[in-house]
């Protein structure tokens, strides 16, 4: 989004940052009650930090927690600072940047996953390649007239990109995407 | 339904639940002002005595007022609004808790549950508006939660890093009834616990740095403060121990004595000559309770290039903030204070000091260049003279002091000597106008027996004023130092030093008389403009026992230095001796102005 700006946390900086920017996964246990979305949301927006992808849905019922997987762009300085600010959210119960902790693990990025739903319309020999592409993909059809396919298709966001950037030709209408689901390899939790 | 009835069977109403639960956190004094979505809390109120009602004429007087009485005790100061424009006329006060770390409970009527998102009469979304702004809020919907939300909030404002909470609770709510859980009996919800003992390995760590330091400084902030009296306590005794210079933020004035040998003064944009090179030049600076804010660092790049840095705080956002810290220690200052002060008496070899010789020659050096001189006068009052002579009257007396935000507080900072904690309250963080009169209301309330001055701008006064019926309300005779000079000064001096001279609308031609203002609110009114009067005019302002606007006709173009111009460094001060017109209109950069 606003990627150019690099978030400074000082005006005072008047010297450009010098490390590079990466892409870190976040895990984001929160208490499931009103307003904590809007809490972590808002502490993106106000400080200037981005998302790139964002996922939220309760995760254990019973302790009330819900599980928010931010994708977010910074400097390692940033997404040091992005933790701690999460970390002084009172409902939030902890905060696991899955990027570092996979480095930890010995593994370069943690499990990332998205799911998509692609309408595509057209006949003909468009209909055709749509359907034989989806195939290739492994994508599903989960409806379909004689004019339209809606297919489902999961995996990395980089396989869904791909798939969606093939499908425009075909007669794309439109798509929906979840956002990134994460874990880490291996038997521990985070 | 009256009070006695609910209470046989256990059940109360939600606005007896509130008035409880306060009474059950300690709460003796509530700042605040009625409303339609409040008026059960009212009711209660008007039917006990346990609490006192301090009524203000705005919301931001309230939240001020609460502020000054939390700073000044130590406890946590409550306000009590209605919704709307209640609560929207809260948010500077709450925000100005937040960046200054006061623990304040803010306590807000909303409209019915049943009316909320109808945009009803009043209406306001509180919650979302105050979520920034807070460091924790909560809509209670359940007369049921009400009490263990409250006692929630003054744990969560209390505890920590101190912030300001809202508690935001629908008409209906208040008069619902519901069942009242103590303090004691309430489960503290959720994952928050602030981490309070330091890393003892960390800590020794640092001892080690501080004992091989040659140029040591120890840069302390309102972390020591809000930390209670035994952090401040120990600050000192650490500083006897090691010898170490020390120099203070705005905040953390009066945690060292300002007649310690080892003070250096207030240090950052308009700190002391020696305080900013001993920053400067240091090889170990041990930050305690402070959060490197723009104010204190000057340009990033340049700050203390050479030092090893040491940062104690309680907030793990603080550390690596925006300086790259060697040794964070991460926990409550007066715990930390406590394990370095022991560790450092273990560690033996430590009652030489010699090896601090040469860096203190240094420091006697920069103190020899009398960075706060100013050239006095004997026809006007000079504004620094003014604070000088205040202090002189003042110090041996029981005093409070607050302030407005400009030129004034500077010079009451560089010139008004703090010897004990909480007796300094200014708005640091947010830098808020009108801050200073109603806090001096909130401190006055807590301390009746003592002297509470404000010291003010007249720019800064007038945005809240009308607190002065407050106080004539209440008694309370605080003393608003009123330094006069027509202008926004603060404005006026960056005007100066960024726009050409230009003093685009920071003089005030209608100004009004501040003698028949504080006649017209029955309160006492004084001015003094000649040097010779002034002491015999404060004198008069202690004595009067009522609020007193005082007055003070100083010097109109007087500017605040020394001063490190936005973008330089801690080494790049403008003093007053240098700082002709010449030096003022060049002293920024294209690349500065556009800093705050």
């Amino acid at each position: 989004m606003n990627a150019h700006l690099q978030p400074t946390g000082s005006a005072y900086f008047i010297d450009k940052e010098t490390q590079a920017v990466e892409s870190h996964t976040l895990s984001v246990l929160v208490t499931n009650e009103p307003g904590v979305l809007a809490r972590v949301i808002g502490l993106f927006s106000g400080r200037g930090y981005n998302i790139e992808s964002l996922t939220v849905s309760e995760t254990e019922h019973e302790a009330h927690l819900s599980r928010i997987t931010i994708v977010t762009r910074g400097t390692p300085h940033v997404l040091e600072q992005i933790k701690a600010q999460l970390e002084r959210i009172v409902p939030v119960h902890r905060v696991v940047d899955l990027t570092v902790r996979a480095v930890d693990l010995g593994s370069d990025r943690p499990v990332e996953r998205e799911l998509a739903l692609i309408k595509v319309a057209g006949s003909g020999e468009a209909r055709v390649e749509a359907l034989r592409l989806a195939e290739a993909f492994r994508a599903k059809v989960i409806d379909a007239t004689v004019g339209h396919f809606i297919f489902e298709i999961t995996g990395k966001p980089s396989k869904i990109d791909q798939f969606i950037a093939i499908m425009k030709p075909m007669g794309l209408i439109e798509v929906c995407r979840t956002g990134i689901a994460a874990l880490n390899r291996g038997p521990q939790g985070m | 339904m009256t009070g006695k009835d609910t209470q046989n069977d256990g059940k109360m109403t939600g606005a007896e639940i509130v008035l409880r639960a306060l009474k059950d956190n300690g709460v003796e004094h509530v700042f605040g002002y009625p409303g339609g979505a409040v008026l059960p809390i009212y009711d209660e109120i008007f039917q006990q005595d346990d609490i006192q009602h301090i009524l203000v004429r705005h919301e931001q007087g309230a939240g001020h007022a609460a502020e000054g009485y939390a700073r000044s005790t130590g406890k946590p100061g409550v306000m009590l609004v209605t919704s709307g424009p209640g609560a929207t006329n809260a948010v500077t006060p709450l925000q100005d808790a937040l960046m200054d770390s006061i623990p304040l409970v803010c306590l807000s009527g909303q409209v019915p549950t049943t009316l909320i998102g109808s945009d009803a009469f009043q209406e306001c979304d509180t919650v979302g508006i105050t979520r920034p702004c807070t460091k924790h809020n909560w809509l209670v919907k359940d007369v049921n939660d009400l009490a263990a939300t409250i006692h929630e909030a003054f744990r969560i404002a209390t505890t920590g890093r101190p912030g300001p909470v809202v508690v935001d609770i629908p008409k209906d709510v208040q008069f619902a009834t519901g069942t009242y859980t103590p303090p004691a009996a309430t489960q503290p919800k959720g994952n928050y616990k602030p981490k309070m003992q330091g890393d003892l390995e960390r800590i020794r760590a640092a001892v080690e740095l501080m004992a091989g330091a040659r140029r040591p400084v120890i840069y302390s902030g309102g972390g020591v403060v809000n930390s209670g009296p035994e952090a401040s306590q120990l600050l000192r005794e650490l500083v006897e121990l090691t010898g170490f210079p020390i120099t203070s933020t705005l905040m953390g004035l009066g945690s060292y004595p300002a007649s310690g040998k080892n003070w250096l003064g207030m240090l950052g944009m308009h700190g002391t000559y020696e305080a900013n090179m001993a920053m400067h030049d240091c090889d170990v600076m041990v930050c305690i309770g402070a959060r490197f804010d723009d104010r204190i660092t000057g340009r990033l790049n340049a700050f203390s290039p050479n030092s090893k840095k040491i940062h104690i705080d309680i907030d793990p956002s603080s550390i690596n903030k925006t300086v790259r810290v060697d040794v964070p220690i991460l926990g409550d200052v007066g715990r930390v204070l406590e394990d370095m002060v022991r560790l450092w008496r273990a560690t033996a070899n430590k009652a030489d000091k010699s090896h601090l010789n040469d860096w203190w020659e240094n420091i006697t050096r920069w103190r020899a260049r009398n960075s706060l001189a100013y050239r006095p006068n004997d026809d006007v009052i000079m504004p620094q003279y003014a604070i000088q002579r205040l202090y002189e009257k003042t110090k041996h007396l029981d005093t409070y002091i607050t302030t407005e935000v400009g030129q004034h507080q500077m010079w009451a900072a560089q010139f008004y000597g703090f010897e004990k904690p909480n007796r300094w309250m200014t708005s640091g963080g947010l830098g808020t106008m009108g801050y200073g009169l109603p806090a001096a209301l909130g401190a006055q309330i807590a301390h009746p027996e003592s002297l509470v001055i404000d010291i003010a701008g007249d720019a800064s006064v007038q945005m809240t004023m009308q607190e002065m019926s407050s106080a004539v309300q209440y008694n309370a005779p605080i003393k608003i130092f009123i330094l006069n000079n027509q202008y926004m000064g603060m404005v006026r001096q960056w005007q100066q030093l960024l726009h050409g001279n230009r003093l685009s609308n920071s003089y005030t031609e209608a100004m009004p008389d501040f003698v028949l203002m504080a006649q017209a609110f029955g309160a006492h009114g004084i001015r003094c403009e000649k040097p010779g009067d002034l002491d015999d005019a404060i004198q008069e302002m202690i004595d009067v026992k009522k609020p007193v606007l005082f007055d003070c006709r100083v010097a109109n173009l007087a500017n605040c230095f020394p001063m490190i111009p936005s973008g330089k460094a801690h080494n790049e001060m403008l003093l007053p001796d240098e700082a002709t017109d010449e030096a003022v209109a060049n002293a920024i950069d294209a690349k500065g102005r556009q800093l705050v």
